[in-house]
């Protein structure tokens, strides 16, 4: 039960703060929200003049995109924010020298990563069933795997910035608000891999987001589960995230060997 | 029994040596003083003993355990407190003690609270946000931190640096009592010479990353012929011969 409790130690840690602050707990579900107001929209208007059925199949495609998007990035974000919280308050240097695991660390990211992502989309996800009567769980139960791997997208990415603030220092910070943002393009969300530049597409196609945006377009237009999409972004998934988290293992002992950690943020 | 052995400890940034291959050893229940000028290799030999700086060489052993092989076994029987390295500002003190309680696996945290609030005079402000606290509240709380898993060793960086001399003779009265009623083990890195005569019952000098000498302080007082430790510190600075008796 000890891993658990320390795990739990470092979530209580940051849940208080959201406990006593509404601007972060608004902050959290701002974006997802002004998003789905935007794509809402923008569908809606689409849809009016496809038709019923092209129309339905139109909102489902891009406001499940919308929120599966939201999902990978606010893990990514929830997971890295998490982290550099540490750095802000000047508190890595505490949490090192505690009995606290490098693995009991990412657990508590992670969880919290799930936590904030929760807090952030879930708001999103009622506007949409509220304003355009969609409800992501209609896309059926393979939402639940394409929703696992965009948020396991995210942990990875944000395992491999923050080796890079390891390795970097506080410079490397401004890298976590942009990198999945950057791999929008390529992620195929709003429009299929085809579409792109036939070198392009291999590059999209190493991406797991790639391969759940496909399915989930197959899901809504033709109510099938391509198996082949969910196997390889698992399989990328476990690719990328076994490289990340080398990564940042070595990222780790590194800033242990070169005082970073003693210093890092300042 | 012996709670820390270090040997042949070294540490290298590139071309700088910062520490180079001390040794020594520091008994159950001793207070030991680690003095020294800026850059001196204090705060390096810390991070070392604490595992969050891995030598270039050499070994230390904390309370049995070998720190390169197995380090998380001593943190949870040992403590840092510094005024250099901060608590979450936005988190009340009483949180900030309880986030510390789960990571040391503290049975009982609102009691042990309740208890280092009683000891160190919290209960003022255990709800106030640590951000806003004075700079001896802070120091105290800092302390309250560090004592949370009752530590076998408890390491000092500068405990009572930017203390007015009331606060700070406070908090040194309090070093002494919980070091009598616990037995813990204390290893203090200070520039302040009447705290290492008053507390430590060993001083080791270190210059330029080496220990170029140690003792009790009235050894290190009656081989430098001087009357307090400052003089004997600046002998040591400035390169002066041993002026002897």
């Amino acid at each position: 039960m000890t891993p658990l409790r320390r795990i739990w130690g470092l979530m209580y840690r940051h849940l208080t703060l959201f406990r006593r602050s509404w601007p972060r707990l608004l902050d959290l579900a701002y974006w997802p929200v002004l998003q789905m107001c935007i794509w809402g929209f923008t569908s809606s208007f689409f849809a009016a003049r496809l038709g019923a059925s092209a129309g339905g199949i139109t909102i489902a495609a891009l406001l499940g995109g919308v929120l599966l998007w939201e999902m990978a990035l606010r893990s990514h974000l929830g997971f890295a924010v998490t982290f550099m919280e540490e750095i802000w308050s000047r508190n890595l240097g505490h949490i090192f020298i505690s009995p606290l695991r490098p693995w009991e660390l990412i657990a508590a990211l992670v969880a919290m990563s799930m936590i904030r992502m929760l807090l952030g989309v879930l708001p999103a996800a009622t506007l949409a069933a509220l304003l355009y009567h969609f409800n992501l769980l209609s896309v059926g139960p393979v939402i639940v795997l394409f929703a696992a791997n965009l948020m396991m997208m995210g942990w990875w990415i944000a395992l491999g910035c923050i080796s890079l603030i390891l390795a970097q220092g506080g410079g490397a910070e401004t890298l976590v608000w942009s990198m999945l943002v950057g791999l929008a393009p390529l992620a195929a969300v709003y429009y299929p891999v085809s579409v792109m530049p036939h070198w392009l597409q291999a590059i999209a196609l190493s991406l797991p987001a790639a391969h759940v945006f496909e399915g989930l377009r197959a899901a809504v237009r033709f109510g099938v589960v391509r198996w082949d999409h969910l196997a390889w972004a698992f399989g990328l998934n476990a690719a990328w995230l076994t490289g990340a988290t080398l990564l940042f293992w070595q990222q780790f002992q590194a800033a242990r060997r070169n005082g970073a950690l003693m210093n890092i943020g300042e | 029994m012996n709670v820390i052995e270090v040997s042949a400890l070294t540490k290298r940034y590139r071309e700088t040596l910062a520490v180079d291959a001390i040794a020594f050893t520091v008994r159950e229940g001793e207070t030991v003083g680690l003095l020294g000028g800026n850059g001196a290799g204090k705060t390096t030999t810390i991070a070392m003993l604490l595992g969050l700086l891995v030598p270039t060489s050499g070994r230390i052993g904390v309370l049995g355990h070998d720190m390169a092989r197995d380090r998380f076994a001593p943190l949870a029987q040992m403590n840092f407190s510094s005024p250099y390295v901060a608590l979450p500002a936005r988190l009340t003190v009483a949180e900030n003690l309880r986030v510390y309680g789960h990571l040391y696996n503290v049975a009982g945290i609102d009691r042990r609270i309740a208890e280092l609030a009683d000891e160190l005079d919290l209960h003022g402000f255990l709800d106030r946000a640590a951000g806003k606290l004075s700079a001896g509240q802070k120091t105290r709380v800092a302390l309250a931190k560090s004592l949370i898993n009752r530590p076998r060793l408890l390491l000092l960086d500068e405990p009572t640096a930017s203390l007015d001399p009331d606060t700070g003779d406070l908090v040194r009265s309090w070093l002494e009592r919980y070091r009598a009623q616990s037995g813990c083990t204390l290893l203090l890195a200070s520039h302040n010479m009447a705290e290492v005569e008053r507390l430590c019952d060993q001083v080791l000098m270190m210059k330029a990353g080496r220990i170029v000498d140690r003792g009790t302080p009235s050894d290190l007082l009656a081989r430098y012929n001087r009357d307090d430790l400052e003089d004997v510190f600046l002998d040591i600075a400035r390169d002066r011969q041993v002026v002897t008796a």
